[in-house]
């Protein structure tokens, strides 16, 4: 059974009194523990897929399933709720809390959302910490962590409370190519020892040989879909 | 709570000067109302405790009538023997009186034997009145701390006035109910510095002496002064010997008698409702201060903070979440100003006092200031402080509680 269902998805948004069609009829399926990237220019509706994915906003048409539940439908507090518990964001520029330390960025989706105890909490962190190998830099603030390590940091943070699926939208944009390289490896390395789903839109063309669904995005349409093997 | 609240902490200490100039502000405010409250609260307390308990008691019973023309010092208008000694055993029976003390008030004319002027007399028991106005004794400022019976405690201005000593002889001629006149020979036993209030420049004699100068053939009072053991209940015992006195003297739907505190009676009581008032504007003014400064840190803080908002909402933050983070920031805001505040404002009323500022009141020179705040009064003031600090972050912290995530990460 499929984890991400998109049917018929139109969005527009409205521009003064102009209508600007950003997504027009998209329909696709994503396996659970999938590795998929949505590629295209900028303005092609990536983000604003990624957006109704993760609950974040809801579609103008058609119906958009995670896990089995039409986020369209959800509510401020529902939707709080749903993507705490089944979602994990990475986001372009990071988004660490500043006033937090990596460790308590880390854990603060399971303090704030999940309300984990505290000896689970310490476990689950201690073990992400090491896995996206930044265990020697759990006490400092995001002002003292280069850009890959923030984006690490992140990554740690959009897994650490076990989502269904996590969203990164343009992951590696603010980063040099290296370690863009680096924490796409690290992305799909989480994938393979936790099977959660990755989802990722980027611009950059050379990433795309690193996914194994790639779903080419142009003026609101899905033009094409890849299997890595393909 | 106390992660959100660590996190309320930190958010603060980040903006550092935002912070600390808000908190500052605050804590003028906190100092600035604590000063007013001490200063006017122990001025209103020694000028209420200076005329009552030097001249007026706390209370006082008259025939009714009598207040409206006490300037007049009638004579038509005294409680009569019997029913004096009834209203005194009930005053004797009841626990929270201190003591009373009955006066026949008179007017007459004081004489030097060279010349005369007049003179408002007041005839007392004096171990019942040194006891129902106990700084009765400090206003002697020359003489006997007691009248003895053919002596006479003359006011500082009619001392002076007609060249008269202690030791020395006078003559007191007063008119009697009946119209005719009678005079008295009285010794100085001591001069009484004036107070400013109604009695403040009266003369004293015993009661007894009062009574055979007025032709008396039974003991007559213009009124009874009573002090209570506790001020802080002079309303609910004022009730408490209004109802009593009904009880006893009401007879055909007619009370034949006035009863009335200090408040009734003193011109002071509205300066002191003045001083109120002034006080509830200051605290209106520190309300004023504390909501705005709040309320223009929490805006800046949320308007700054937008995309972080967004972050954590998308993560799934519960809105209730949030909202609480910002009025946590702004709860410690208000915590911080007034706990500072009134360390300073504690600091600055014990400076005050070790300098010893003394001050004039009418005629009574060199007062002393002590002023200082009742804790009652700081919690009431820190606890308005922080409520309003509350309600100022209040709008903040519910617009970002209800901001979308997507419009909230959109921001730049």
């Amino acid at each position: 059974m499929s984890l991400v269902v998109a049917e018929n998805i139109t969005k527009d948004y409205w521009v003064g009194e102009v209508v600007v069609p950003a997504l027009r009829g998209v329909s696709f399926a994503i396996d659970p523990a999938s590795f998929v990237s949505f590629i295209g220019p900028s303005g092609s509706g990536k983000t604003t897929l990624l957006n109704l994915i993760g609950c974040l906003d809801a579609p103008t048409s058609g119906r958009m399933t995670v896990a089995g539940m039409d986020v369209g439908s959800l509510d401020r507090r529902q939707g709080a709720a749903f993507r705490g518990a089944n979602i994990g964001f990475i986001f372009q520029d990071f988004n660490l809390l500043p006033v937090l330390t990596a460790y308590e960025n880390i854990e603060y989706p399971l303090l704030m959302v999940r309300n984990v105890p505290p000896e689970e909490r310490r476990r689950r962190v201690t073990e992400l910490l090491e896995a996206v190998g930044m265990a020697d830099q759990a006490g400092k603030r995001p002002d003292q962590l280069s850009g890959g390590q923030k984006q690490r940091v992140a990554i740690a943070r959009a897994l650490v409370a076990d989502p269904k699926v996590v969203l990164a939208d343009e992951p590696t944009a603010n980063l040099d190519s290296r370690t863009a390289r680096t924490v796409i490896e690290l992305m799909k390395t989480m994938r393979d020892q936790r099977r959660t789903t990755f989802i990722f839109s980027t611009h950059d063309q050379k990433l795309a040989t690193e996914v194994e669904v790639l779903f080419r995005l142009e003026d609101g349409l899905l033009q094409s879909r890849r299997n890595g093997e393909e | 709570m106390t992660d959100l609240y660590k996190i309320a902490l930190r958010n603060l200490l980040r903006y550092k000067r935002r912070t600390l100039l808000t908190a500052s502000l605050i804590t003028v405010g906190v100092v600035f109302v604590l000063i007013f409250v001490a200063v006017s609260g122990s001025f209103k307390a020694m000028m209420i405790g200076q005329i009552t308990d030097s001249m007026m008691g706390h209370i006082q019973i008259h025939k009714k009538g009598y207040v409206a023309s006490i300037d007049n010092l009638p004579l038509n208008l005294n409680l009569k023997s019997q029913a004096f000694a009834r209203m005194d055993e009930i005053l004797r029976n009841r626990k929270d009186i201190e003591a009373s003390s009955p006066r026949l008030k008179f007017g007459g004319l004081f004489s030097n034997f060279a010349e005369s002027t007049n003179v408002r007399l007041n005839g007392v028991y004096p171990e019942r009145e040194f006891k129902t106005v106990p700084l009765l004794t400090s206003r002697i400022i020359e003489g006997k701390k007691t009248i003895g019976k053919g002596e006479i405690l003359i006011p500082a201005l009619l001392a002076k006035g007609m060249k008269v000593k202690v030791g020395d002889p006078v003559v007191i001629v007063a008119t009697n109910q009946d119209g005719s006149v009678n005079g008295k020979q009285f010794v100085v036993a001591g001069i009484l510095e004036g107070v400013t209030g109604p009695g403040g420049r009266d003369g004293y004699i015993h009661i007894e002496d009062a009574a055979e100068l007025l032709r008396m053939p039974a003991l007559e009072i213009s009124e009874i002064a009573i002090r209570l053991k506790d001020f802080d209940r002079l309303q609910p015992v004022f009730q408490e010997i209004t109802k009593q006195m009904e009880a006893e003297f009401r007879k055909d739907d007619k009370f034949p008698l006035e009863i009335h505190t200090w408040e009734g009676l003193s011109p002071f009581f509205n300066i002191a409702r003045m001083l109120d008032v002034m006080t509830f504007f200051i605290k209106l003014m520190l309300v004023a201060l504390v909501l705005i400064s709040v309320l223009n840190v929490m805006i800046m803080a949320v308007y700054e903070r937008i995309r972080e908002i967004g972050t954590m909402a998308a993560i799934g933050t519960p809105p209730g979440k949030i909202l609480s983070l910002f009025m946590l920031e702004g709860l410690s805001l208000g915590v911080l100003g007034a706990l500072i505040g009134g360390a300073v404002g504690f600091a600055l009323l014990s400076v005050l006092n070790l300098s010893h500022i003394t001050f004039d009141f009418g005629l009574q020179k060199g007062l002393l200031l002590r002023a200082s705040v009742n804790p009652m009064d700081f919690v009431a003031i820190a606890l308005i402080v922080i409520l309003v600090s509350v309600v100022a972050s209040l709008e903040p912290a519910f617009k970002a509680s209800r901001m979308e995530p997507i419009v909230a990460l959109r921001h730049v």
